[in-house]
């Protein structure tokens, strides 16, 4: 998924039937109390389970075999939700294991900096012994053997392994691209890396463990949620438990009604009891409660970012300010150009040609960018470098700040304004105040002006006119930014521009604030100052300097291409290392949530429909009125109560697509999204299972 | 008028009056607890307790300020209801036994009032002065005092300071209580109720029997019984008694003091939040919840089922004619809505489902508008819950008035709305699982009715009686005093913890993404949650009892 894609479209990938078979070992090996008690309302089920089975074997009967098995198979169906869950992240650590192939290392002791590498001491040690702080050498063809920062050197690297992309990237000592993971492969030239990574703790280890779920620990919503669902156990568990006296007595009340399968002179029988019980407590969300928070964790997976923890997901579905870097995130990477702006005399035709022509070698992409528009305005073909034997090209350095072409008997200059006019003067050239006015006028845009001027032998030189670079915003920010701001979320933008510029950039992007003349610390700043007013925020990074503000944020995404510090920092880690995705890691921390609820409501709104099923089938027989309760019109006492019990197992297994998939989430205000989620599951959770038990009621109602 | 159409206009013109006492009244007692300055009696008090007015108690500070304040009201209850025939015995009753002392002290110290003796031959004078109305005041001022520290839970950031109990409790007493108990009593001497200090006075009936008629002072104590949502009545008949409730339009009176400060404490909380609608908001739950029980309740006594109401027109027995069907319905539901249990009618004698909504309405928790401040902090932790559910489904950490609803804030939550049902539920069992149901008057489901009715009650602190059943023998006294006991204060502790826990907070600010918490969507979700909750708590107990006579 890149930053085009359709907002709002958060899907995962559809659930293959195979998969729920495939599944259904790990679910058999989930029935272990051991394991399950974790889950107390399924833990109580299969308890219930137990019972009934011991009650069917002591008194055995069709309807009491038929109840202990599908209880059995309710169970069962939230073990095989999780595992089906977990066997997505199985599937992917593969992967990765294979990645992990013990590989040697070539160690050099006492490396210093540009040192010849004829004065080191190499070694060879396995992969797996190396510690943090060692150097070690690698060459095309060999893989790295540990995560680190390049500190030497400069190669390609294929990281398909695990980001998925096959095409190298470049990583280089210095800068922002110097981090490389354990695992990828180096493919062209050598490079000296220093080992920042633990033994055993690599990208690569923590990447399988989070894939496969085994160092998953509850989020604070899914802790709180688990108290409520507990507590609403407990009642339910109190009102069956307390209703057997009670039945007791209005059982010897009506001493002449007949006994039935469910009620006799001793009471409830113990196989209804459980049938009741089971039927009333959370078992839909208790069921898909953990395999919804796999999921969320699995549809990030996906989409190439890795979250160190479930809280940092939950904590993205709350952010209230994102802060998003302008280059790269908000605008294309770089200014382009825009528009030539010739001065009176000069036709654009003129200016587009001298300009393109100073550009043909200058590999910046503002350079590539005139070429770009000269073609597109004034189709000027590009020519190659070989057309003009005689050119020599000038390269931009920080010192002349100017790059250009020098021809035979023709040179031409682009750069900053103030560079090239004192060019034109030195070379005799009396530059109009014009030029002044429209370089003054782009700046005040927020564009960034490139004079161009030219010296033609034996004359003086003069200025031909103004390219207006401009930072092009990607397409559709504006739509995003809108979208954010109905889900409540403050963007700022962070840019290193003065304010006049950031200004009309940010305008332009449709960004509700901005913060100029960025240095570092102006970040942590601000983040401080969101989170002093009860605001989370959300950032993105990659270099060095952007560690302390990663680690303050709430939600610190960083990006794979940067520094170790950076990812260290971080608790994401996005593969791709495109910044917008932290707008799609909003929306899938809020479509957890979202799912977790919309269950919550439907599971609770269920219970009302299997009262008007299990209290007539219990009690009608000895107060023939409540027989009015009976509204569903279900056949016989026991084929409503088994009718209840099923609809709970299958509407476990029927939910198990949207579990993994996650309730369908677009940005809008809460009203709506509240207004729609209790409409669906609200009403849906109430009417559902009235026709889901009547159906299975006339499916069975032969039976008995 | 119709019976139905008389019955609109009393409700209608006590919906007016409240809608005015709703905005004035709840500001006048919103500047009560927020005020900075202490009278001179107030000084005095405070230096005879040595509290500082201005030291701020922790959730646990105060909590424990209230049990240790509670738990002496009721040592001294009982040593004064056992030994009020040696101290001023007039008239002259003897000391209240052992069982009935206990249950009536936990009774009138938890609000609850049950009674579990008739009044007018049981306590001295003394004792219902002294004694019950006492803590008619003062228990009415804990509940309200706990409604305000827990409101201030979210209106303060970042603090562990919940207010004074002590503070509170003085003031909510001597400024709000005694004022309008004072207006109160002389309407209700106008009225006709009784005011006096007479021994009793022997009579001879139309029929030449002889009855004696006890006086005492009536009016002062039936407008706190009203006012504090207590209903103890000073009579057996409670306000059936025309000595306590004479005309009709004292039975108007009296409901307008039972609803007055629940009905306005909406409004304290929306003041101290400083957003008035959410106030609304929780007011409208109320109001909704409450209408509609009304309206079911008249209903089903209008145009009930059974042979001898059909065949007269409406369910007439047990009802005074002075008030007729409608107003007395419109009173049981009231004093069941609210916690105060006063009966101007006999609830055991309701149709099968008109008798259901009574109980319906306290096991709602007694929400709408419930007792004095237990009303609002009850709806405020229904509105927690429904918060949370409804947060997650708007994709956010849930939370209300920016504070966040986390693990800790669920589990007080939880725990609030799950004492006071496993307590009915498992007195009910445990009366029917052991012969002590056998005192019940009826057999069958309606017998059963009596006994869910009483533990009910006692839970959810009401104190209204279905009767029919005994209830004053050893074990009922006993197990019914620990129900009131356990429903009164455990939930308090949990409110006060959720306040400490909310106060601590810092508050979020709200966005576009907030889920907005006065809007009409809210307001019926949470109405929604209150009764699905309660529905599928007690479906089964009702079904055995007044669904299964009455359907």
């Amino acid at each position: 998924m890149t930053a085009t894609t359709t907002p709002g479209r958060i899907g995962g990938g559809l659930l293959d039937p195979k998969q729920l078979w495939k599944s259904l070992p790990d679910a058999l090996l989930k029935l272990n109390p051991r394991t399950l008690w974790r889950n107390p309302v399924m833990f109580i089920v299969e308890i219930g389970a137990v019972f009934t089975t011991v009650l069917a074997i002591g008194d055995p009967s069709l309807f009491a075999w038929l109840i202990t098995i599908w209880l059995w198979l309710t169970v069962l169906s939230a073990n095989l939700a999780e595992a089906v869950a977990e066997g997505r992240g199985k599937a992917q650590a593969a992967t990765l294991r294979a990645a992990k192939r013990d590989t040697m290392a070539l160690r050099l002791a006492e490396w210093t900096p540009g040192q010849d590498r004829t004065r080191y001491r190499e070694e060879s040690v396995a992969a797996s012994e190396l510690r943090q702080g060692d150097v070690v050498y690698v060459e095309a063809g060999q893989t790295i053997p540990g995560d680190g920062d390049v500190v030497e050197g400069i190669a390609s690297v294929d990281e398909s392994a695990i980001t998925g992309e096959s095409a190298p990237v470049i990583r280089e000592s210095g800068g922002d691209r110097s981090a490389v993971t354990g695992g990828t492969k180096v493919l062209s030239d050598r490079i000296v890396v220093k080992i920042t990574q633990k033994p055993g703790e690599s990208f690569i280890d923590r990447m399988i463990a989070l894939v496969e779920g085994a160092s998953r620990q509850k989020t604070p919503n899914e802790i709180a949620l688990n108290i409520l669902l507990a507590a609403l156990t407990i009642i339910f568990l109190f009102a069956v438990v307390t209703l057997q006296p009670m039945a007791i007595f209005a059982k010897a009340f009506q001493g002449a009604a007949p006994d039935t399968a469910a009620l006799n002179a001793d009471g409830i029988s113990g196989i209804v009891l459980v049938s009741l019980l089971v039927c009333l407590i959370p078992t839909t969300i208790g069921a898909l409660l953990s395999a919804i928070g796999i999921a969320g964790m699995d549809r990030l997976v996906q989409r190439n970012v890795l979250a160190m923890s479930g809280r940092a997901v939950e904590a993205a579905g709350d952010v209230n300010t994102l802060l998003l870097d302008k280059t790269g995130t908000i605008t294309l990477g770089n200014r382009q150009a825009s528009e030539f702006l010739p001065v009176e005399g000069v036709t654009p035709e003129t200016l587009a040609d001298a300009a393109q022509l100073s550009s043909l070698a200058d590999e910046t992409p503002e350079g590539r960018s005139i070429v770009v528009l000269a073609k597109q305005d004034y189709e000027l073909r590009a020519r190659a470098e070989g057309v003009m034997p005689n050119a020599t090209f000038v390269p931009f350095s920080a010192e002349t700040r100017m790059s250009g072409v020098d021809l035979t008997d023709r040179r031409i200059r682009k750069g900053a304004a103030a560079a090239v006019m004192k060019w034109v003067r030195e070379n005799g050239g009396h530059p109009t105040e014009e030029v002044g006015d429209t370089v003054d006028a782009i700046a005040g845009s927020g564009g960034t002006p490139l004079v161009v001027a030219e010296h033609v032998e034996g004359q003086p030189a003069r200025a031909l006119g103004v390219v207006h670079l401009k930072d092009v915003v990607k397409a559709g920010m504006r739509e995003r930014f809108d979208e954010m701001r109905r889900m409540g979320i403050r963007t700022v933008m962070i840019t290193g521009d003065n304010p006049r510029t950031a200004k009309a950039i940010a305008d332009e992007a449709g960004v509700d604030d901005f913060l100029a003349e960025a240095k570092p610390e102006d970040k942590m700043a601000l983040i401080k100052k969101e989170q002093e007013g009860g605001r989370l925020v959300a950032m993105t990074g990659d270099g060095t300097n952007d560690a302390p503000a990663l680690a303050q944020a709430d939600v610190g995404v960083a990006m794979n291409t940067g520094t170790s510090a950076a990812k260290e920092a971080g608790n994401m880690v996005d593969l791709d290392s495109d910044p917008t995705k932290l707008i799609e890691i909003v929306e899938i921390g809020k479509q957890l949530l979202i799912t977790r609820g919309a269950l919550t409501t439907f599971s609770i709104a269920n219970d009302i429909a299997k009262y008007f099923a299990i209290i007539p089938a219990m009690f009608a027989g000895i107060y023939p009125s409540l027989d009015a309760l009976n509204i569903m019109r279900l056949s016989s006492p026991e084929s409503a109560i088994l009718s209840a019990v099923v609809f709970n197992a299958l509407i476990i297994v029927a939910l198990i697509p949207l579990a993994l998939r996650g309730v369908r989430y677009r940005p809008s205000s809460a009203s709506k999204l509240l207004t729609r989620n209790l409409w669906i599951y609200g009403l849906g959770g109430i009417v559902v299972p009235f026709v889901g038990i009547k159906i299975i009621d006339l499916i069975i109602q032969g039976i008995f | 008028m119709s019976m139905t159409a008389a019955g609109v206009v009393f409700v209608l013109s006590l919906i007016a009056v409240l809608a005015v006492a709703y905005r004035y009244f709840g500001d006048y007692m919103y500047r009560v607890v927020v005020g900075r300055r202490h009278s001179v009696v107030e000084r005095g008090i405070y230096k005879v307790l040595r509290v500082n007015p201005e030291g701020e108690q922790s959730w646990k500070a105060y909590a424990g300020s209230l049990l240790a304040f509670s738990a002496v009201s009721l040592l001294f209850l009982y040593a004064l209801l056992r030994l009020q025939h040696v101290l001023w015995p007039n008239p002259d009753f003897p000391g209240v036994t052992n069982h009935i002392a206990w249950n009536t002290a936990v009774s009138f110290v938890t609000n609850t009032n049950w009674q579990a003796y008739s009044g007018e031959s049981t306590m001295t004078h003394l004792s219902q002065m002294a004694g019950l109305s006492v803590q008619n005041f003062v228990s009415a001022g804990v509940g309200i005092a706990v409604a305000v520290a827990f409101v201030r839970g979210f209106a303060r950031r970042k603090t562990n300071d919940l207010g004074n109990f002590w503070v509170d409790l003085t003031r909510i007493t001597l400024r709000i209580l005694l004022p309008v108990a004072v207006v109160g009593t002389i309407i209700l001497i106008v009225g006709g109720v009784v005011q006096n200090f007479s021994g009793g006075h022997d009579v001879t009936t139309l029929t030449g029997g002889t009855q004696t008629l006890t006086g005492g002072p009536v009016a002062s104590q039936e407008v706190i019984k009203e006012l504090g949502t207590n209903g103890g009545g000073f009579m057996n008949a409670n306000s059936a008694h025309p000595f306590e409730n004479p005309t009709s339009w004292t039975n108007w009176v009296e409901l307008v003091l039972i609803l007055l400060i629940p009905v306005a404490m909406p409004r304290v909380f929306g003041r101290m939040v400083g957003q008035n609608r959410q106030g609304y908001a929780i007011l409208a739950v109320m109001g909704i919840l409450a209408v509609v029980s009304i309206a079911l309740t008249n209903g089903f006594e209008i145009h009930g089922g059974g042979t001898v109401p059909q065949a007269i027109g409406a369910a007439l027995e047990g009802k005074e004619m002075r008030f007729g069907v409608s107003n007395s319905a419109t009173f049981g539901s009231i004093t069941t809505l609210t916690s105060t249990g006063a009966v101007n009618s006999f609830h055991d004698s309701y149709t099968a489902l008109g008798g259901m909504m009574p109980m319906f309405n306290m096991m709602l928790g007694e929400v709408a508008p419930g007792g004095v401040g237990a009303g609002l902090y009850g709806m405020l932790v229904l509105a927690v819950i429904t918060v949370f559910v409804a947060g997650l489904m708007v994709g956010r950490t849930p939370e209300y008035l920016g504070k966040k609803i986390g693990a800790r804030e669920i589990k007080f939550a939880s725990l609030y709305f799950l004492i006071t049902p496993l307590v009915v539920l498992t007195g009910v069992a445990a009366a029917m699982a052991t012969s002590n149901h056998t005192t019940m008057l009826n057999v069958g489901p309606h017998g059963f009715s009596e006994v869910l009715y009483a533990f009910t009650s006692a839970a959810n602190n009401n104190g209204s009686a279905f009767a029919g059943i005994t209830v004053n023998t050893g074990w009922w006294d006993t197990a019914l005093g620990f129900a009131m006991l356990l429903g009164r204060f455990l939930p308090i502790i949990m409110v006060l913890g959720l306040a400490g826990s909310l106060a601590s907070q810092q508050p979020v600010p709200e966005s576009q993404g907030t889920l907005p918490t006065h809007k009409p969507l809210f307001v019926a979700m949470l109405a929604g949650v209150t009764v699905v909750l309660v529905a599928l708590t007690f479906l089964p107990a009702l079904a055995l009892g007044p669904l299964a006579e009455g359907l």
